[in-house]
């Protein structure tokens, strides 16, 4: 935020190492906390709250995939099979067992991480373009068990059904409940991303990305940290997967294939890899743009065109100005909009002087 | 440069429309319609045409004065078939105050469904979804109003026996299907079939993408030498196995296919309708240009003075936007003729689709019978082949198997 550190001396590490660097901070968090607990379910429409609500979603799956791929440096292109795994999880543990969420999304993240360490062994002997084939075969692999065992899959069209979430007797089943429901989960993630990255591990994790060979030389175990990565990875991965299944009340497998792996891939490109903020920024971005674009068109089309004939044009100009303005943030900011906006903050700090 | 001059005018305008606007939609009768739609995902290749389909026949009953008054106005998402946004694109239908929606998209269709529910708008999902969805006490608000892949299956082998000679007994069918979760949909039918019917049938699964059945189509017709091959594919694996088969020398008019794998674009891909002589496929709606309807529309277009578009050439797919669309008209009609002239709720109109009985539009709607317990209408269904050029119908509606499909809908909900 724009906020001056003038006259702010850290004089321990302890200080040095806080979530809050400045005091200001807190105020910021505080003033975010009123804004999305009770202004915007307060104010916004319905539709709105649903567009927040995938974002949530969407950033729990993000965060995840950059630990992997933008803290350790493990390339994975199958963080949408991991979901599918939290997902069938849950979903066979809610209808057989009849187990609230607070097991059930646990649940649903452990057998994903345990899955993650299987398809993430690979990591140990190869990196880069072969890891991702590697990670490639897990995916399909992972497609193919849920589609031919019925066992996991439920029988008829491999989906299974499953009630809303409840706590203390309320059903979460209106968009605003759910947003309440899926905000807890997505801050919860950030909240323990932000404390990962700064602890011993998250240190490992970037050592372990920017030099596996002198990481070990200086003592970190790399085949426990890739491993551990990918754990902690498809734990995320498996959560998101709990979160869609109880979203839309259905676990199904074709909503978890290889282009969502691709979709989050993007995400967190576009956003900034090895940040937090980033993964925020690209699950918004990647969620949001294209409502946006198709919106915008609507609005500007409708006054020259009838619906059919927009119809027509909309999906695929707006698929060219989606990929248009990645290109554009790209080329603008290689590093992602996490790197854009620290430029823009810098600036602002020191305006109107240049020094 | 006036290009330029009008966007920008037209932004303008849109700040004003948008800051003014508001009250003033409810200043005339006006029914709100959401429909999904994929134009850029991977079944765009349908999207293209039914949605163009959908939008014209709106416009034709709105150039009539709309239905019992009330204007239409449609509203397009495209989801990609991608899941995510299926889920934002209804959640704008219901802000925008839509009475029904069109879905569109098998996995969009699943994780809708729960949400049609809580919400009470309906949704249709013409060969798309679980055949369970047929059972309208167990789905309330989702409505295949087509016939399902159990039902097409049931149509599939009985046209089979039909062209076998009345008798299957002792007879092979091969089943290629795309190994999806709608692909293995009809297994339960089919084997109960073998076994009623006493034919041999071997399954033969296809993996996505589809594109290379080589190793299928010489099994089938090097080792099973089937007497009938039944094809349940998509995208572009209908196309592939069209050439497949043709270049093994297996006659087509033994091979039927389900609805995804039956429409022009499909055998034109294969090399061209002469390629495909004698190619049979199951059709929900009916097929070519000789129906009032499009007549009409192409009167509509003639007289605001452009041409036809293109997309009424592919009239499988076209067609069957035209199906939707009356179908969600006709629900409309029912629901304002059931409050007397005024505006329905999404509920009245889940009546109203409840109530559709002998609407056919000239032969391009099947005879089918919407209530509150079957939401596929009956499972009607056409034969359509491949003669001289061009599709030939050769079995008017019928359906197959009725009493087979009726007692696994029944095992279905009991299950639950």
């Amino acid at each position: 935020m724009f906020h001056r550190e003038s006259g702010v001396f850290k004089t321990t590490y302890r200080a040095d190492m806080a979530l809050y660097p400045l005091p200001i901070a807190k105020w910021t968090v505080a003033v975010l906390a009123l804004i999305f607990v009770v202004i915007v379910p307060l104010t916004v429409h319905e539709y709105y709250l649903s567009i927040l609500n995938l974002i949530f979603i969407a950033i729990v799956g993000a965060l995840g995939l950059n630990i992997l791929v933008g803290y350790t440096g493990q390339i994975s292109i199958g963080h949408a099979a991991f979901m599918s795994v939290g997902a069938y999880t849950a979903a066979n543990l809610a209808v057989r067992l009849g187990l609230p969420f607070w097991i059930t999304l646990p649940a649903g993240g452990l057998m994903a991480a345990t899955i993650g360490v299987v398809v993430g062994m690979p990591s140990l002997r190869i990196k880069g373009l072969y890891l991702a084939i590697a990670t490639l075969a897990g995916q399909l692999i992972i497609e193919w068990t849920i589609n031919h065992v019925p066992a996991i899959s439920g029988g008829a069209q491999a989906s299974i059904q499953v009630e809303r979430p409840s706590l203390f007797g309320v059903s979460f089943n209106t968009q605003g409940h759910l947003y309440f429901f899926l905000l807890f989960f997505a801050v919860l993630a950030i909240v323990a991303t932000l404390n990962l990255v700064r602890s011993r591990i998250g240190r490992a994790f970037v050592a372990v990305r920017d030099q596996d060979i002198a990481a070990e030389i200086i003592g970190i175990d790399i085949y426990r940290y890739k491993l551990l990565a990918f754990a902690i990875s498809s734990f995320y991965a498996g959560v998101c997967g709990v979160l869609y299944t109880y979203y839309f009340g259905i676990a199904n497998y074709e909503q978890f294939q290889l282009i969502v792996s691709i979709d989050y891939l993007a995400m967190i490109i576009i956003g900034g890899l090895g940040s937090v903020l980033g993964s925020i920024l690209g699950a918004v971005f990647v969620t949001l743009l294209p409502i946006v674009i198709r919106i915008l068109m609507e609005d500007v089309g409708s006054l020259f065109f009838t619906t059919a004939e927009m119809a027509n044009v909309i999906s695929g100009l707006r698929l060219g100005v989606f990929g248009g303005l990645i290109i554009f943030f790209l080329i603008v900011e290689p590093e992602g909009l996490n790197r854009l906006w620290r430029n823009i903050r810098s600036y602002f700090r020191v305006w109107p002087f240049s020094y | 440069m006036t290009r330029f001059v009008r966007s920008w005018l037209g932004i303008a305008a849109t700040t004003a429309t948008l800051a003014f606007g508001g009250g003033q939609a409810f200043a005339q009768k006006e029914l709100v319609f959401g429909l999904q739609c994929d134009r850029t995902g991977p079944t765009a290749t349908v999207g293209v045409y039914l949605c163009p389909g959908y939008h014209d026949y709106i416009a034709l009953v709105n150039s009539k004065g709309g239905v019992e008054g009330f204007k239409i106005k449609v509203l397009e998402v495209d989801n990609e078939y991608k899941v995510p946004p299926a889920m934002e694109a209804h959640e704008r239908f219901k802000k925008e105050g839509a009475v029904l929606e069109g879905l569109y998209g098998t996995p969009q269709t699943a994780a809708l469904s729960k949400k049609l529910e809580e919400d009470k708008i309906l949704g249709t999902s013409p060969g798309f979804g679980t055949a369970a969805a047929a059972d309208g006490k167990r789905f309330p608000y989702t409505f295949p109003i087509a016939a399902s892949y159990w039902s097409q299956a049931g149509a599939a082998v009985a046209f089979a026996k039909e062209k076998l000679g009345g008798n299957l007994k002792g007879k092979k069918i091969a089943y290629l299907f795309y190994d999806n979760p709608a692909g293995k949909e009809p297994l339960p039918i089919l084997e109960d079939l073998a076994k009623q019917e006493g034919f041999e049938m071997r399954t033969f699964a296809v993996p996505a993408p589809g594109v290379e059945m080589g190793a299928q189509v010489l099994d089938i017709t090097g080792r099973f030498k089937p007497d009938f091959i039944i094809t349940h594919l998509f995208g572009r694996a209908p196309s592939v196995s069209i050439k497949e088969l043709k270049g093994k020398g297996y006659p087509l008019s033994k091979v039927i296919a389900f609805v995804w794998g039956s429409a022009e674009a499909d055998i034109i891909a294969a090399g061209g309708m002469g390629v495909a002589e004698g190619y049979n496929t199951i059709q929900f709606a009916g097929v070519g240009k000789e129906f009032q309807v499009l007549k009409d529309i192409e009167a509509m277009y003639k007289a605001a003075g452009k041409t036809p578009p293109k997309e009424m050439d592919s009239t499988v797919y076209y067609n069957r936007g035209v199906l939707i669309a009356a179908l969600h008209v006709e629900a409309a009609r029912n629901a304002i003729k059931a409050k007397g002239g005024s505006k329905p709720s999404s509920e009245d109109v889940k009546n109203g689709m409840e109530a559709i009985k002998g609407f056919t539009l000239g032969g391009l709607v099947p005879p089918m019978e919407i209530t509150a317990a079957d939401h596929e209408g009956g499972g009607w269904v056409q034969i359509w082949t491949v003669k001289g050029g061009k599709l030939v119908k050769d079995k008017d509606w019928f359906q197959g198997y009725r009493e087979i499909i009726k007692k696994h809908l029944a095992a279905e909900a009991s299950k639950s």
